[in-house]
């Protein structure tokens, strides 16, 4: 690739790689719908999804299929352009805090690191925010279908939300703190040394802080056992009631994805991102280039794929909050825990440097 | 391409704000400000205030509209009827605002040489780390006014824990 300039291979790879991740994450967002029912069935002891293809892998194609076909009911009474454009903002803010992630170790290939979409040395603020711009995907579905399952729903999930975004939040700053950056490259390299011994929920003494996002991040994905917003029993289906076909499809995506970011957060976070949990003591074994790179991302795809399989054991065993324990739970517990496990690191920290 | 983000996201911020002003319902106008708030984020961006950036998405977009479209959602706020006192602000507020913009603008271009320049996205190498030297100065040369502004955020939220109260 002589002939091209510094500048047009940057772009090349950066498409190929938006595109390569893209494919993959919906993959993985399909795939992860029927990982959950698979899991779910087994955890009830039933089967699961098990007529399409091998062991019903085939499912989600199928149900792919069956959402683009269906058709696509807009009720008169709604705000047109918003009710369109909630389930877009919903997808994209999903979607896009994957830019930032970096899932495999540092690989550079003619100067561009093909591990990674965007290297930003703020990318924790960068994953908070896009997540916060996610909320008006919700809000603006309930209040645009013009009916009142819908708008309770979006009610519940937004002040649900914007409550546990502050828990969530306060959860990162002892990682950060420890790491003394929001690089999620540095965060990862600060907890590579001795392999599991030096992560943060080991080594680091940040569980507090793990157990904290883990709760928030569940509220923060509308996910059971914070799943009110679309409480079947009292709300239908909360603030998708109305939605049909793909713009329902896109609502369900979106959660899915927000579940897979979510995973990769708390991987990068709290189990050293695409590092080995043996360190370094089994380095010898793959020297290349592409071998180490491949061994990194299976890595990291092993986290993500446990912080999955935890998220379904959770919605597969515990039943659904009242309203009243989440918002206390939230504002009572979880946030003034966040704090003092901020104050007890920087304590800590300062005393040891 | 600096140029590009710079005009292109520019134009969306003004856009935007008239948006904002044009707008009969409370909701689209909310949106368009957080348009325009998404926007100067990206202006920031451009100028290598990132964490400026970054502060303003999750502060202003993500909190703080979120609570207006909140609130808007809530009341059920209709849209604004036109009455003679909106017509009183058509007549004295188009040539107000023109005449700030062109007082703003000769200010602006004839005092270019003391207010100094910048490149856009000369900063943008992640030589320096925004956030070390904003906490270095907030903690440093700036650190009265910060505590100060800290107390008065502090009685704020006791107020208005005072207000929201029930029972005093």
């Amino acid at each position: 690739m002589s002939h091209l300039t510094h500048f047009e291979v940057f772009l090349l790879f950066t498409i190929l790689k938006i595109v390569v991740v893209l494919v993959i994450t919906l993959t993985a967002v399909a795939y992860t719908v029927l990982l959950e029912r698979k899991v779910l069935g087994r955890l009830q002891n039933r089967w699961g999804p098990s007529r399409v293809g091998p062991f019903g892998l085939l499912q989600p194609l199928v149900d792919g299929l069956k959402l683009f076909l269906k058709e696509d009911m807009m009720p008169l009474a709604v705000e047109r352009p918003l009710f369109i454009l909630a389930p877009i903002i919903a997808l994209s803010c999903a979607l896009i805090s994957i830019a930032v992630v970096p899932f495999g170790a540092p690989t550079m290939v003619d100067g561009v690191d093909i591990f990674e979409i965007a290297n930003v040395n703020i990318g924790l603020l960068v994953i908070l925010g896009v997540t916060s711009i996610g909320v008006y995907g919700i809000a603006l579905s309930g209040w645009s279908s013009n009916n009142k399952y819908s708008l309770f729903g979006s009610l519940r999930a937004t002040a649900q939300v914007i409550s546990y975004e502050l828990a969530l939040g306060l959860s990162l700053v002892g990682v950060v703190l420890r790491a003394g950056s929001l690089d999620l490259r540095t965060i990862v390299n600060s907890q590579a040394a001795h392999g599991a011994l030096s992560w943060n929920i080991f080594g680091g003494f940040q569980f507090v802080a793990f157990f904290i996002y883990l709760m928030a991040a569940y509220a923060e994905t509308n996910r059971s056992p914070f799943d009110l917003s679309e409480a079947e029993s009292e709300l239908v289906a909360g603030y998708h009631t109305e939605y049909s076909s793909m713009k329902f499809a896109m609502f369900f995506m979106a959660e899915y994805a927000n579940m897979i970011t979510v995973a990769c957060v708390a991987t990068l976070l709290f189990f050293g991102g695409a590092s080995s949990p043996f360190g370094h003591i089994f380095d010898h074994f793959a020297t290349g280039l592409v071998l180490s790179g491949i061994i990194s991302v299976l890595w990291f795809v092993a986290k993500v794929f446990a912080f999955l399989l935890l998220y379904i054991w959770v919605r597969g065993t515990l039943p659904r909050f009242r309203y009243d324990q989440l918002m206390s739970f939230g504002w009572k517990f979880l946030l003034p825990v966040a704090m003092l496990n901020i104050l007890a690191t920087a304590l800590a920290l300062s005393y040891h440097s | 391409m600096q140029i590009a983000l710079f005009i292109i996201f520019g134009l969306l911020a003004v856009a935007g704000a008239l948006n904002l002003l044009f707008q009969r319902h409370p909701i689209n106008s909310a949106l368009s400000l957080v348009v325009v708030m998404m926007s100067l984020a990206v202006l920031y961006w451009s100028l290598g205030a990132e964490f400026l950036a970054a502060a303003q998405v999750i502060v202003y977009a993500g909190a703080i509209m979120v609570l207006f479209v909140f609130v808007v959602m809530l009341l059920n706020a209709g849209e604004e009827d036109r009455t003679h006192g909106s017509k009183i602000a058509y007549i004295a507020g188009i040539p107000g605002a023109a005449a700030t913009f062109c007082l703003l603008s000769f200010v602006f271009l004839s005092e270019r040489k003391q207010l100094g320049s910048t490149e856009i996205g000369g900063y943008l190498t992640n030589a320096v780390s925004n956030i070390t030297e904003i906490s270095h100065t907030l903690f440093t040369s700036l650190l009265l006014p910060f505590e100060v502004t800290s107390i008065l955020i502090l009685v704020a939220i006791l107020g208005a824990v005072v207000l929201a109260r029930k029972e005093l």
